[in-house]
């Protein structure tokens, strides 16, 4: 066995998976996890662990992989992580654990993502996992939010005892692992619904259907509904536009509304109501993961499609694994290319994009080198559904309708170092702190705010 | 949660429910809206509120039957439960946040057409109890297609009603019976119009060139409600607006209602057409006796 080269993990072949929506990678199994973790080098230093935001202690758990003991891995996984099944699957590990593996120097790095995956989904079917003893403390903590960072926070507070109630303003928990990734890449049924079935085991009360600010707010669950504290993981839900002509013509949709129709309202299902629409020809402009979970889901209703970013492959911002599987589905990539105009006919359905070459200039605040337009290199791609996938901004409802909270100029509500916000019990975390990131920081930040919600709440009576 | 309490057909196509949610009635303001899923696996509805009573916790919605979510939800009945119910949405009506006794110096008309009649009756409702009075013009296609009467009776100062075809009080549109008004002497400060987009423009363009402020209420495509899909986006003022979050009231001058009826349009398959020709006989059922959405 060539020990420089990582076990390769079973997938979806490109032209199968086109035509359905089911998870592309199928995992390790059992053989496949024990001789990938064979080849780690468990290093003194760990490398890996310091790479990890979360900081999983990562060479300890793939050292019981190799012993055959997946439960005590996942219950080393579990001391820093709440959703390895899911982290497992969406983190950037190339750039996290991964970027950092000294396998990596010489050869493939460990597959570390795709083994804390074969960890956890042999939780999630394990049926005999033990029941964890709870002694209720009787106080009342509400989470605003059901993604990530809400979750990772109500679970740790239900296991020291706190009665938790989340707050979620969509009819489905689950926040962006829910209406934002995709089931090809996220399975619902599989693994979101059943880390969520882990927290109501615990004891945690999920209310649907309610939107703080508005239909309650966070001051009167405080003061008439008896939470001592309050938790806001509210995320980064608000789309942005470019504000070019021609964004508001019919068959321009945000990245958002486009991943929302499918994912939460199951378009693609024939039973859902839900309608979508996605053209021949669709151009999807931006790089992150969430342009690829767009395109990657406009690829599979048979579109033909373009994926627009104004900077080179190299500062695309999605995951490596994404990328790849835009590649081998089809997409097409235009690189160093902006849109200035989106075209349309006399009913102002879209008919195309206009664009204009970028080169690379000097490195701005992101360490990235700038894009700078090439003038009069102006061409058009011909497109009927353009999908906007620029990023997102925190929702400012909260902070509108809570006295006291404070946010930057991003939106961004501003806490210190526990997560605790400018009013006392109440802490924030995620993306509605970071402005968007990744599931792993938010599930960091909510794991930390419970820490801090905890220790607010021991002194109080 | 979510019970249909009660039941009441208005018109061939139009019905009117309450539903048990009280954590949204305790919260409604007039102006704002609620997002319903009737059955599982339904789409998303938005739907403005037509009254709510924090003591019984009920919301009451008026429903027009216009696909097959829609469609779903008429047929449900009395004891039933929606799957989803979330709200209120949006911002209350402009002037709930003015002061008392400023708003007590207005003259104030509603111009309300078709389905369009129920969100208003919250906000006459609520000048009233304020003593505030106020006037109503209610447009519809014919005297079956009036909705809402005797609860407007109740609360409006005075109550003009419109047909298209002259079936029941002042034959015309309801921008003759304004201009009528006016003619005949009345002075109005402030309108609120709430009705199909078609009639909303055509309001807006009486009233600004007789001068009066004028608000709207949009019921653009939506989602999720909550600002987070933008489908709901329209231009105001030269600006991009979430009529979700920034609205859905917005100043009836600035709004570019031509660009908000092409958006509207956009789900409205040639498929979706013979449906609704097949299960309602038109596929038009505003009422208001301006779009002539039939023709």
């Amino acid at each position: 066995m060539d020990l420089t080269k990582r076990v390769e993990v079973k997938e979806q072949p490109a032209e199968q998976r086109i035509h359905n929506f089911d998870e592309i990678c199928y995992g390790y199994n059992n053989d496949e996890a024990i001789s990938e973790a064979s080849r780690c080098l468990n290093c003194k230093n760990v490398p890996c662990k310091s790479g990890c935001p979360v900081g999983v202690k990562i060479p300890e758990f793939i050292a019981e992989i190799k012993n055959g003991d997946t439960k005590r891995a996942y219950e080393i996984i579990s001391e820093d992580s709440s959703l390895p099944a899911v982290c497992g699957r969406v983190c950037p590990q190339e750039r996290q654990c991964e970027g950092k593996c000294v396998r990596g120097i010489k050869g493939e790095a460990i597959a570390i993502g795709k083994l804390e995956r074969y960890v956890a989904d042999c939780a999630l079917t394990d049926e005999t996992t033990s029941e964890i003893s709870i002694n209720k403390n009787g106080k009342k903590v509400a989470i605003i939010g059901c993604g990530p960072s809400g979750l990772a926070c109500a679970g740790d507070l239900a296991k020291l005892g706190y009665s938790v109630t989340i707050f979620e303003a969509l009819h489905e928990a689950g926040g962006v692992l829910t209406y934002g990734i995709p089931e090809f890449r996220l399975p619902k049924e599989r693994v979101v619904k059943k880390e969520i079935d882990k927290l109501k085991s615990l004891g945690v009360e999920i209310l649907t259907d309610i939107v703080v600010g508005k239909t309650v707010t966070i001051d009167e669950l405080i003061e008439k509904e008896d939470y001592k504290a309050v938790f806001i993981g509210t995320g980064a839900g608000l789309p942005k536009f470019m504000g070019i002509k021609g964004e508001n013509a019919n068959g321009v949709f945000s990245a958002n509304e486009f991943l929302t129709r499918n994912n939460l309202m199951k378009a693609y299902e024939d039973d859902y109501d839900t309608p979508i629409i996605c053209g021949k020809k669709v151009a999807v402009v931006g790089g992150g993961n969430v342009a690829m979970d767009a395109a990657r889901t406009a690829v599979r209703f048979g579109s033909e499609v373009h994926i627009i970013y104004r900077r080179s492959e190299e500062e695309l911002p999605a995951r490596l694994e994404e990328i790849e599987h835009a590649k081998q589905e089809g997409i097409k990539f235009d690189f160093l290319t902006n849109p200035t105009e989106i075209l349309t006919d006399a009913s102002e359905n879209v008919t195309g994009i206009k664009c204009i070459r970028m080169k690379l200039g000097e490195p701005d605040d992101s360490g990235r080198r700038r894009p700078e337009a090439i003038e009069g290199s102006e061409f058009v791609i011909e497109a009927d559904t353009v999908i906007m996938a620029l990023g997102t901004s925190p929702n400012p409802l909260i902070k509108n309708s809570t006295k006291g909270l404070t946010s930057n100029k991003h939106g961004c509500i501003i806490v210190d170092d526990s997560g605790k916000t400018e009013r006392d019990g109440i802490y924030a975390g995620g993306d509605a702190v970071t402005g968007a990131a990744t599931v792993i920081l938010a599930m960091g930040a909510g794991k930390k705010a419970a820490k801090s919600i905890d220790e607010y709440l021991k002194n109080i009576v | 949660m979510f019970e249909i309490l009660s039941y009441e057909r208005l018109t061939p196509n139009i019905f009117m429910m309450d539903i048990y949610a009280p954590r949204v009635a305790s919260h409604a303001r007039p102006g704002q809206f609620v997002i319903c899923i009737a059955v599982d696996h339904g789409e998303r509805i938005p739907l403005t509120i037509c009254d709510y009573d924090e003591n019984k916790g009920s919301v009451t919605i008026v429903v027009q039957e216009i696909g097959a979510s829609t469609v779903k939800m008429g047929k449900m009945k009395v004891g039933q439960r929606l799957a989803d119910f979330v709200g209120p949405l949006g911002r209350p009506s402009e002037f709930t946040e003015m002061d008392i006794d400023e708003l007590k110096e207005k003259r104030i008309v509603f111009v309300a057409g078709g389905v369009g009649t129920a969100p208003v009756y919250p906000q006459v409702k609520w000048l009233k109890e304020r003593g505030i009075d106020s006037d109503v013009i209610i447009g519809a296609k014919n005297k079956s297609l009036v909705i809402l009467e005797d609860k407007f009776k109740a609360v409006a100062k005075n109550l003009y009603i419109t047909t298209d075809d002259g079936s029941y009080g002042f034959k015309g549109m309801v921008t003759d019976r304004l201009s009528a008004l006016i003619s005949d002497g009345k002075n109005y400060d402030l309108c609120i119009s709430i009705g199909p987009m078609i009639m909303m423009k055509f309001v807006s363009k009486l009233t600004e060139q007789l001068g009066i402020k004028t608000i709207v209420s949009l019921n653009p495509i939506m989602v999720d409600g909550t600002g987070m899909c933008g489908a709901c986006r329209v231009m105001v003022g030269g600006e991009v607006k979430f009529a979700c979050v920034d609205g859905p009231e917005f100043d009836g001058h600035l709004v570019d209602y031509d660009g908000a009826m092409k958006r509207q349009s956009i789900y409205k398959t040639e498929e979706g057409k013979a449906y609704l020709k097949e299960i309602e006989g038109n596929t038009h059922s505003g009422g208001c006796g301006i779009c002539r959405g039939d023709e």
